[in-house]
C-alpha cells in the first residue's frame, strides 16, 4: 500500500497499558515454564512497562534503546537459561523495543486509512492477531513432534539435555528404528509402511474407476431412483465406521473363506484382496461426490457434438468428457488415497497380521509403548506430504505455463 | 455336475493342504517389549529348529472380542493367543478356547515333576497355559519424593508426606485392595470386607481422599511416560514397565514391591482350529513352555517365569548383563507382602464393583 498516514507520538497513558499487555503475554510463557503462570503474567507486564518507560522517557534515542534492549535481555536470558535463554532473551528484547517504539511513535497507523476510528484500528490488528493465532494452533501440534522425534530417550519428553541444545540429548535412533537399522528393531514399521503403500494405491485406482463411472451414470437424466442409489453409494461415508467395519468383517470373512476354499487362493493374497476391497468401498463416496460436482458444470452438448463428428461413446468419454472432469477425478482420488492411507478401524477388523498397515502399527505403538518412533514416522510423513504437494503445485504451474495461462 | 463338484472340492483340498505346508503360524500377543521377549526366547529358536515361520499379531488387547467374532464368522485366523488369566477364564467358559491336559501335552520339569505340579497355582483355568507372573506395583520419582523415599503402598494415600499427582489404573482391581489395606483392614480380611457393599463404599471413600490428585491410566505405557515427564510423583503400573524405565532408560524412578498385585499371563489355543494347525500349535507349546524357555524369557523382560523349576535358571539381562532374579516379582526378597489376584472373587463381584467404581469416577 502506498498510503502513508501522517503519524504522531502517542501519550504514555495509551502506550504503557498496550505494551504491558504484550509483556503479560510473554510473561505467561516464561512463567508457565517456570511453574507459575500468574506470577509470570504480572512480572512480565511490570517489567515491560518499566522498560518501555525507560526507553521512551529516559534514553529517548531509539537505536540506543533497541540495542540495549536486545543485548540486555539476551544477557539476562543467558544467565537464567544458557544458550536457549540467550536466543529467547534476544528475541524478547528485540520484540519489546520494537513494539514500544511502534506504539510510542504511532507507527501502527502509518499504513491505515487516516479517518479510521480507534475502534476500527483496534479491530484491524485484533483480526490479524486472531488469524495468526488460528495458524499457530493448527500448526504447533505438528511442529512440536518434530524436535521430539530426535529425542535420545524413549519417552515423549523434552529432556533437560534437549532444552540445553546439548547434542547428547538428540539422536537419530527412532529413525533408525523405523528403517529397521537398529539391532533391537524388528522391521515391523517398514513392513507396515510398504503394506500401506501397496494397499492405498490399488484401493484408490478401484475407487476412482468405479466412483467416476457411478457419477457419470447417475448424472444421466434417464436413470430411475437416482437419489436412492446415490444415498446407498455414499452411505459408507455416513454410517459410523465401526458399524461398517463390523458388517464388513462378517461379509469378508465368508468371502475370504470361499476364496480360500473354493478358488484355492493363497491366504495372504486373500487378506490383501479383502482389505483393498473394503478400502475401495470407503473411498468411492469421495470420488462420486467430487466427480458429480464437476459434472454439474459439464456441457452435455459437447458429447452430442462429438457423436455428430462420428466419435463412439468410449472415444467421447476419453477424449472429451474425461479431460474436462479430470480435476474432480483427481481430487476425489486424493481423498480416496488419504482415506485408505489413514484408515485404522476397518483394517483392524478385516486384516490379519500380514496386512498390518502403518496407521495400525502407529495405533499399536501408541497403546503398548509410547515410543518416539511414532514421532519419527509422523515427521517423515509430514515431510513426504509437503514434498508431494510442492511437486504437484510445481507441475500444475508448469502445465499452465505450457498451455499459455499465467498462474493466478 | 456332480463330477465337477468333486473335482472342485479335490482341487480346493489339495491347494488348502499346499497352503498349510507353507508352515505359517499366527501368534497373537501384546506387542512392544513383551512380544520382543517372546520373539527372542521362543519364536526364533523354534523357527530355527523347525523352519516354521511365526507371524506376530499384536492384538491381545482385543483378543476376547475378536475371538468371539471369528467364532461367529467361522473363520479362525489365529493359532495361539497370549491373554491375561482373567481373559483365559472367560474364553474357556465361553468355549472359545480348548481345554488342555497339562501333564500330557506339556513338558515335565527337568527333575521329572509333572507340568501341572510345576506350574502349580498359576493354572487358573483348564484352558490356560501359564507363561509369566507379573505384578501391578507402584513407581515414584526419586527426585520428587523428598529425603525419605516411600517404602509402603500407603504412600499413595499420604498427600501430606508425598504431595503431588499420582496415576492409578482406571479400573478397581488393585486400587480397592490397596485402599482397604491403607484404611486399616487386615490383609487376610480384605476380600471379606470387599464382598460387602459397606466395604466397597469404604474402599471408594479412601480413594476419594486422593481423587483430585489422581491421573487415571488405561495403557501400561502411561505411567512410565507420566513419571518420565515429572507430571506425577508416583503411579501404579506393571513391574516390567518400571524395570525398563529404571534400568534400561535410566530414568530417576524408584519402585515399591510392597503389596504388589500378582497376576498371570499365558497362552490359550482357540477352539475350532483344523486338526493339522492345532497339532502344530501343540508342538510349539511343548517347546515354548518348557523350563529352560520360560527362564530364557526373563533375560529380555522382568517378568517371572510361571514354572517353579525355571526360577533357579533365570540368568542375566541380555543387553545390560545385570542379574535378573532380583527383579522378578516372585523373588523372595520382593515377595514379602503380595496380593495374588483373586479370580473367583472378581468373577463374582466384578460387575458390582466396576459399576460402583465407574459411578464414583464420574461423580
Amino acid at each position: 500500500m502506498a498510503l502513508v498516514t501522517p503519524i504522531s507520538r502517542k501519550p504514555l497513558s495509551l502506550v504503557l497499558p498496550v505494551v504491558g499487555a504484550m509483556g503479560a503475554f510473554l510473561g505467561l510463557f516464561v512463567g508457565t515454564s517456570a511453574g507459575s503462570g500468574m506470577t509470570g503474567v504480572i512480572a512480565g507486564a511490570a517489567i515491560v512497562m518499566v522498560l518501555a518507560f525507560i526507553y521512551t522517557q529516559v534514553l529517548k534515542s531509539e537505536p540506543l534503546a533497541k540495542w540495549i534492549s536486545r543485548l540486555g535481555m539476551a544477557a539476562a536470558g543467558f544467565v537464567f537459561g544458557g544458550v536457549p535463554g540467550l536466543i529467547l532473551g534476544f528475541l524478547f528484547g528485540w520484540l519489546t523495543a520494537w513494539f514500544t517504539f511502534w506504539m510510542y511513535e504511532g507507527r501502527y497507523r502509518r499504513h491505515l486509512l487516516p479517518y479510521l476510528t480507534s475502534g476500527q484500528v483496534l479491530w484491524h490488528y485484533a483480526f490479524r492477531v486472531i488469524c495468526g493465532a488460528i495458524f499457530v494452533f493448527l500448526i504447533t501440534p505438528i511442529l512440536v513432534v518434530m524436535p521430539l522425534s530426535f529425542n535420545a530417550q524413549d519417552f515423549f519428553t523434552f529432556t533437560p539435555e534437549m532444552l540445553r541444545l546439548d547434542p547428547d540429548g538428540y539422536s537419530l535412533k527412532h529413525y533408525a528404528d523405523f528403517f529397521g537399522l537398529r539391532s533391537d528393531s524388528n522391521g515391523e514399521w517398514l513392513r507396515s509402511f510398504w503394506n500401506s503403500l501397496l494397499i492405498a494405491p490399488i484401493a484408490t485406482i478401484l475407487s476412482v474407476s468405479l466412483g467416476t463411472l457411478a457419477a457419470i451414470g447417475l448424472s444421466q437424466s434417464h436413470v430411475p431412483a437416482k437419489r436412492a442409489i446415490m444415498a446407498i453409494l455414499i452411505s459408507p461415508m455416513i454410517v459410523p465406521l465401526i458399524i461398517s467395519a463390523t458388517g464388513m468383517f462378517f461379509f469378508y470373512s465368508s468371502m475370504g473363506n470361499w476364496m480360500e476354499d473354493t478358488l484355492g487362493l493363497n491366504k495372504d493374497l486373500v487378506g490383501y484382496i479383502k482389505v483393498v476391497l473394503a478400502h475401495a468401498v470407503l473411498g468411492i463416496p469421495f470420488v462420486i461426490i467430487t466427480v458429480t460436482a464437476t459434472l454439474v458444470g459439464f456441457d452435455r452438448s459437447l458429447t452430442r457434438a462429438a457423436a455428430n463428428m462420428g466419435a463412439d461413446p468410449v472415444t467421447t468419454f476419453f477424449r472429451v468428457q474425461m479431460p474436462l472432469i479430470l480435476p474432480g477425478v483427481i481430487s476425489g482420488g486424493l481423498f480416496a488415497f488419504i482415506t485408505s492411507f489413514d484408515e485404522v478401524v476397518v483394517v483392524m477388523f478385516i486384516g490379519s497380521a500380514s496386512q498390518k498397515t502403518l496407521p495400525w502399527q502407529m495405533f499399536l505403538g501408541l497403546r503398548e509403548q509410547i515410543s518416539p518412533t511414532i514421532l519419527a514416522v509422523a515427521t517423515i510423513l509430514v515431510a513426504l506430504s509437503i514434498a508431494l504437494l510442492i511437486t504437484l503445485e510445481m507441475l500444475r504451474r508448469r502445465s499452465e505455463r505450457l498451455r499459455g495461462m499465467s498462474p493466478s | 455336475m456332480k463330477f465337477t463338484k468333486t473335482l472342485l472340492a479335490t482341487t480346493a483340498l489339495t491347494v488348502a493342504a499346499g497352503a498349510a505346508t507353507a508352515q505359517d503360524m499366527t501368534v497373537v500377543s501384546w506387542g512392544g517389549a513383551y512380544s520382543k521377549s517372546q520373539l527372542k526366547a521362543y519364536h526364533e529358536p523354534y523357527s530355527a529348529k523347525t523352519g516354521i515361520n511365526i507371524i506376530n499379531d499384536d492384538s491381545s488387547a482385543e483378543a476376547v472380542a475378536k475371538l468371539r467374532a471369528m467364532n461367529e464368522a467361522g473363520n479362525i485366523t489365529w493359532d495361539l493367543v497370549d491373554v491375561e488369566a482373567a481373559d483365559a477364564i472367560r474364553l474357556c467358559d465361553e468355549g472359545l478356547a480348548i481345554e488342555i491336559d497339562h501333564d500330557a501335552m506339556l513338558a515335565a520339569a527337568p527333575d521329572g515333576t509333572g507340568a501341572s505340579a510345576d506350574f502349580g497355582s498359576s493354572i487358573v483355568s483348564s484352558c490356560f497355559i501359564p507363561q509369566i507372573v507379573f505384578s501391578t506395583t507402584v513407581g515414584y520419582r526419586t527426585d520428587m519424593v523428598g529425603a525419605e523415599a516411600p517404602t509402603s503402598i500407603c504412600a499413595l494415600f499420604d498427600l501430606d508426606k508425598y504431595p503431588g499427582k499420582r496415576s492409578l489404573n482406571k479400573r478397581p482391581l488393585a486400587n480397592v485392595e490397596w485402599a482397604l489395606l491403607c484404611d486399616g483392614v487386615a490383609k487376610e480380611d480384605i476380600y471379606d470386607v470387599l464382598a460387602t457393599p459397606e466395604g466397597q463404599d469404604r474402599a471408594l471413600a479412601k480413594l476419594d481422599t486422593i481423587k483430585d490428585q489422581v491421573v487415571w491410566w488405561t495403557a501400561g505405557a502411561d505411567t512410565p511416560q507420566l513419571l518420565a515427564d515429572g507430571e506425577v510423583v508416583m503411579g501404579s503400573t506393571y513391574n516390567g514397565r518400571l524395570f525398563s524405565a529404571i534400568a534400561e532408560q535410566n530414568q530417576p524412578i524408584g519402585m515399591l514391591w510392597d503389596a504388589q498385585m500378582l497376576d498371570f499371563d499365558g497362552w490359550i489355543v482357540p477352539a475350532g482350529l483344523p486338526e493339522d494347525r492345532q497339532k502344530m500349535v501343540m508342538d510349539y507349546l511343548f517347546f515354548a513352555t518348557d523350563t529352560q524357555r520360560l527362564a530364557d524369557q526373563a533375560a529380555y523382560i522382568s517378568y517371572g517365569p510361571a514354572r517353579e523349576s525355571s526360577a533357579p535358571l533365570v540368568g542375566n539381562h541380555a543387553d545390560l548383563g545385570i542379574a535378573m532374579a532380583p527383579h522378578m516379582p516372585t523373588d523372595p526378597a520382593n515377595a514379602t507382602n503380595v496380593f495374588v489376584t483373586q479370580y473367583e472373587f472378581w468373577a463374582d463381584y466384578r460387575d458390582d464393583i466396576d459399576a460402583k467404581f465407574q459411578a464414583w469416577l464420574a461423580k
